[in-house]
């Protein structure tokens, strides 16, 4: 991969960029519909950056993080829906106190979402391959079944009624944040054991790195920030079922980052991007879509395995 | 009597979920990848399976025979050229790489049939090709269609154990599980070994398609997923690579999945055998009747 370079890094110039942006964004953006564009890039971007590092840059092959997206969604709302009312009153509170319960819901989501991708990776990920592609799925698919059954938690209806909370500035930093804290994380030193564990398993564990420390370590991260993404896409549509958080849901971030290149951060941010851009360019033929995604998922795979965006020759 | 009622409905869920998983296996065996089309196989099967009964006389056995084989002979061949378009290509790149593949493959038939022009995401009845009849006996309740499923189901796993133990090419299918390239200095075309399997596996998918559009009398195209993922199970609860482990882990999955679903856990029907596989996964990778394969460097 690359070498270790001096002065400022490019996580380090993203951060700045995008927390520049998002708040020229926050300020700017008026038009409705572009607002709903630009969030879903976010939440998309989250999503796409978290689920790199597992599938990317640690090469595990998780088909559930729509999984841990649902876990973040729900509890956030959790949160908002039963505490808000006690806490802020009547009349919604002031804005402050509404984004800080926000903040705790989202934070709270996350770290639940951390915990369940702790608890997902730590049988899972002494398997390997295929193996572990099932059982992520089938670890997605308990997580539905189980939010289908709680009752407190709308059942198979869902949570509606979710308080708006989400702006296009916080989902940019956010997004921000995430690019950040993956970025630094792969170009750290401890980092580089990310890497290691996806180029060979087998002559990593030789050198005395603990491989299946850092699979758990890249899951626990990706789950906590899709649990973020999910918490920030629960208070941006407003109404969540379980069953939208489904084997489709996972496929669609799984094909952003094959699309963007596994294991290659900006590649990933611009796939994303794209696929969020593309149905609303293509709403015409809106019926085609996934099957455009899997026409894609097979083309990429026999033609461009390093992914679209991937334009730095590789070594192996 | 309830018992034995349930006895009854698991041993003809068990025995389509064997068939599907029996492809599962044999794919792996042969290829070590999980072919992730198999269950839209499964459903394609189904769907000739109800094209053809609408132009058969129904309530026939000659009827219903000649849907079934259609039905296999189709998704043979649907089998062999997946085989040929998507998984050729890349039989020496990375295994993910061909998972990813497999993921898209199945993708792209779900979505391709769920579009207005080709099928539809409505399900569709399925024609009652086989003569329906119900017996009742001391409040057992046993159907044609019921007894159809379990016989042709073994029928064909006896001919398939045949194939595979008895025939130049199931041997030959052996030796490539068992060493690739030292099935090659021996002389056999891996190409054509890996063509039969899936034409062989995709037939059997074909077959539990058909069966279980009869035992349900509907198809849409997403029927394949949930059957797919449990017979996958199966598989693995069996022991992957091992044909009678394949069979037993239907049996075992349908068992388990019918008694469930009876109990007052039944909205966790589809949770269970998921669960099941991590527990499997975890304390016997190697599955019921599976063989232990050291990692080699």
């Amino acid at each position: 991969m690359t070498s270790p370079r001096s002065g400022p890094s490019w996580p380090h110039l993203f951060l700045g960029g995008a927390l520049i942006a998002s708040f020229l964004l926050a300020r700017l953006v008026t038009d409705p519909y572009a607002n709903d564009v630009l969030t879903t890039i976010g939440i998309n971007v989250i999503l796409a950056v978290s689920l790199n590092l597992v599938n990317g840059h640690t090469g595990q092959f998780s088909l559930g993080h729509a999984g841990f997206m649902s876990v973040g969604a729900y509890l956030s709302a959790a949160i908002t829906l039963l505490l808000g009312p006690s806490l802020l009153g009547e009349d919604g509170g002031a804005p402050w106190a509404q984004n800080a319960l926000f903040f705790g819901g989202l934070l709270v989501g996350a770290l639940s979402a951390a915990l369940v991708g702790l608890l997902v990776g730590i049988p899972s990920l002494r398997l390997r391959g295929d193996y572990l592609a099932i059982v992520t799925l089938g670890f997605g698919e308990i997580i539905r079944v189980v939010f289908q059954n709680i009752e407190p938690l709308g059942g198979a209806l869902g949570l509606n009624g979710i308080p708006n909370y989400t702006t296009v500035g916080w989902t940019f930093a956010f997004a921000a944040l995430a690019v950040f804290v993956v970025g630094c994380l792969i170009n750290s030193t401890y980092g580089r054991g990310f890497i290691a564990t996806h180029d060979d398993e087998i002559a990593a564990e030789a050198m005395g790195l603990n491989t299946t420390r850092y699979k758990v370590v890249a899951f626990v991260v990706g789950a906590f920030f899709a649990g973020l993404a999910g918490g920030l896409y629960g208070h941006f549509k407003m109404s969540i079922t379980a069953a939208g958080f489904d084997f489709t849901k996972s496929i669609e971030i799984v094909v952003m980052v094959i699309l963007g290149g596994m294991g290659n951060t900006l590649g990933v941010i611009l796939a994303a991007i794209l696929l969020t851009l593309l149905p609303e360019v293509l709403r015409p033929i809106a019926e085609f879509r996934m099957i455009l995604y899997a026409v894609l998922l097979i083309v990429l795979m026999l033609l461009r395995p390093q992914g679209l965006f991937n334009f730095r020759r590789r070594s192996r | 009597m309830e018992f034995f009622q349930q006895l009854l409905n698991a041993l003809s869920l068990g025995a389509i979920y064997a068939l599907i998983a029996l492809g599962f296996t044999m794919v792996y065996g042969v290829l070590r990848f999980i072919n992730f089309a198999h269950s839209d196989v499964f459903m394609i099967g189904a769907v000739v399976g109800s094209l053809l009964g609408n132009h058969l006389p129904l309530g026939t056995w000659w009827g219903g025979l000649v849907c079934l084989l259609g039905a296999m002979a189709v998704c043979a061949l649907l089998g062999v050229i997946i085989e040929r378009v998507a998984y050729r290509p890349l039989r020496n790149s990375p295994r993910l790489n061909v998972l990813i593949t497999a993921i898209g493959v199945s993708l792209l038939i779900e979505y391709l049939f769920q579009n207005e022009h080709v099928f539809g995401a409505a399900p569709r009845s399925f024609p009652a090709v086989f003569p329906s009849i119900v017996w009742q006996w001391q409040g057992l309740t046993l159907s044609s269609s019921q007894l159809i499923v379990i016989g042709v189901a073994l029928v064909l796993v006896v001919a398939l154990e045949l194939i595979v133990y008895r025939t130049r090419i199931g041997t030959a299918m052996r030796a490539v599980s068992l060493n690739p390239r030292a099935a090659q200095l021996v002389g056999i075309n891996p190409n054509v070994v890996v063509t039969f399997t899936f034409a062989l596996g995709s037939a059997l998918a074909g077959a539990g398609g058909v069966l279980y559009a009869l035992n349900y009398q509907s198809v849409e195209p997403l029927m394949g997923v949930m059957p797919g993922l449990k017979a996958f199970v199966a598989a693995v609860l069996g022991g992957i690579g091992s044909i009678p482990g394949a069979a037993l882990g239907g049996l075992l999955i349908g068992g388990i999945e019918t008694f469930i679903g009876g109990s007052q856990f039944s909205t966790y029907k589809d949770a269970i055998a998921f669960a099941l596989l991590i527990l499997i996964l975890l304390f016997r990778p190697t599955g019921l009747l599976g063989r232990r394969i050291p990692e080699k460097v």
